[in-house]
């Protein structure tokens, strides 16, 4: 295998690979068993740590925990989609009078922190009498915050596309709302599916900030279960359980969007969609070369 | 302005703290993710495998949890009490870590294989390959991500209010016991923050024009 930085290794180089990568595995393993040694140490691995976890309740509670960051997520998730195609199109439009506020809107929203939305939701509006339970700023923070993130990602899939779309669309007769909805989002959308879909798990990840506003999702559950001192206080074996209930979601989510996206590659490959590769800055040369054949007629 | 000019020492104590996390958390999220990255695009299988594993694996962890542990289960793995700040900034470093190192991964495979074959070919070391060509080119495109992913661990400091360390996300409750108005501190907390993002932003931009070429 060869690559930018590396040839195909020499008998030198494989010597030298070994031995990097014995290396690697010498510091992960240390890494690790330091974790695992210092677990036993202070007595992680006891029943009585483990032991509230024999209660229905207790995972009853973790159930409800999940599901409260669930419901949270798909909130935000379906009203940040909509909010990003409100403030995309805005963004785009032909009038500088509703395009200027909307540039402001999504700049302000990207730069200030989610916390910082949620804690102004949650502790500032009771000063002007407008009060709401944690859920409601958690939700209403990530659909501002990622709304605004979506409205630039969509913004970008349709500026990506080749002029000549719109222009045809023009030319068979549609009018502006036309050209938008029949051919520009659907293109944008499959293109940027794979980024709409990454920045979901940002939404998702961030429902864990209703930690620090009291809202009760996965991860206060953990807080409240690890400190129960009658059960030992269980604080890592909490972490651990629920902490893998987390990442579990989270690479779920993950996964489709790495699906997604090789499924858009292959199928931009052979459609109609395919962008041209000598136009196309990322593109190597070399899979110009591979899309011309094997290379062989090429000018030497 | 009251608000801000009555209780200047607060102020600077939290915007101090701010700095404190982001520099920190960004230099080791630089050298961390800067091993990482090295890793992921290493012609050792083993080292690439332990940099994905890693990568993917706290990428989709939220950064809450990331502290959690660090901030609660960290003491208790140790059994001594641990700086808060010095918890939240490794933290933030091995969260912000993964960003970098996809970052640098991203820039490297920028550059075509064709010019590091070139290279090869008229003799040039790795040294060379690396000075000459490889990186002059990876650093261009590096730039907007890096900064992007700095952009993100400023505005990700805000998360250790959660974990008693004071930044401007704790301003808030620091000022409400002296009897401010939350709204009008929060107000300020996110204008704070667009004028450091935007600093942010100019950075990257000043950086851009530095190493564009005409191509």
């Amino acid at each position: 295998m060869s690559s930018v930085l590396f040839d195909v290794p020499g008998p030198r180089a494989v010597v030298r690979n070994r031995l990097i990568g014995a290396l690697t595995v010498l510091v992960v393993l240390a890494v690790l068993g330091w974790v695992v040694w210092r677990l036993y140490a202070t007595g992680q691995f006891t029943a009585e740590k483990w032991n509230i976890f024999t209660f229905s309740a207790v995972w009853v509670r973790f159930g409800e925990g999940l599901l409260s960051t669930l419901s949270a997520f798909a909130a935000a998730g379906v009203g940040s989609i909509v909010l990003g195609f409100v403030l995309g199109i805005g963004r785009l439009s032909e009038h500088a009078w509703v395009r200027e506020p909307v540039r402001w809107i999504i700049e302000i929203m990207r730069a200030v922190p989610v916390l910082v939305l949620m804690m102004l939701l949650y502790y500032g509006l009771p000063v002007l009498g407008i009060k709401m339970p944690p859920y409601f700023a958690v939700v209403i923070a990530l659909i501002v915050y990622n709304g605004s993130v979506l409205a630039e990602v969509l913004r970008a899939g349709i500026e990506s596309l080749p002029r000549g779309q719109k222009e045809a669309g023009y030319a068979i007769g549609l009018r502006k709302t036309g050209v938008m909805y029949f051919i520009l989002i659907p293109q944008a959308v499959r293109a940027m599916m794979p980024v709409i879909i990454a920045q979901l798990v940002v939404a998702l990840k961030d429902t864990a900030l209703g930690f620090i506003i009291t809202y009760q999702e996965l991860l206060y559950v953990i807080n409240q279960i690890g400190n129960q001192a009658p059960y030992g206080s269980p604080l890592i074996p909490a972490a651990i359980v629920g902490g893998s209930m987390y990442v579990a979601v989270c690479l779920l989510l993950s996964y489709i969007a790495y699906r997604l996206q090789r499924r858009a590659k292959r199928s931009a490959k052979a459609g109609p969609a395919e962008p041209d590769p000598r136009q196309h800055a990322g593109e190597t040369n070399t899979s110009l070369i591979v899309l011309q054949g094997d290379g062989s007629d090429l000018p030497r | 302005m009251g608000v801000i000019t009555d209780h200047l020492d607060l102020w600077g104590d939290a915007l101090w703290g701010t700095i404190v996390l982001f520099l920190g958390g960004g230099i080791i999220a630089l050298v961390l993710g800067l091993i990482v990255g090295a890793a992921r695009v290493s012609p050792v299988p083993i080292a690439r495998a332990v940099g994905g594993v890693y990568v993917n694996w706290i990428r989709n962890t939220p950064l809450t949890l990331v502290m959690f542990f660090f901030a609660f289960c960290l003491p208790i793995l140790l059994g001594e009490r641990v700086n808060s700040l010095l918890l939240a900034v490794i933290a933030l470093g091995i969260y912000t870590a993964t960003y970098v190192a996809e970052a640098l991964r991203a820039g490297i495979n920028t550059v075509p294989v064709g010019q590091a074959e070139a290279a090869r070919a008229i003799g040039l070391n790795f040294g060379q390959v690396m000075r000459y060509v490889v990186l002059p080119q990876a650093t261009r495109s590096v730039v907007p991500p890096m900064m992007s992913v700095l952009i993100a661990l400023m505005k990700n400091t805000t998360v250790a209010a959660g974990f008693s360390v004071v930044n401007l996300g704790t301003i808030r409750a620091a000022l409400s016991e002296r009897g401010e108005n939350a709204l009008v501190v929060l107000l300020w907390v996110m204008v704070i923050f667009v004028v450091l993002v935007l600093l942010l932003s100019w950075v990257q931009r000043v950086l851009e024009n530095k190493w564009r070429i005409a191509r």
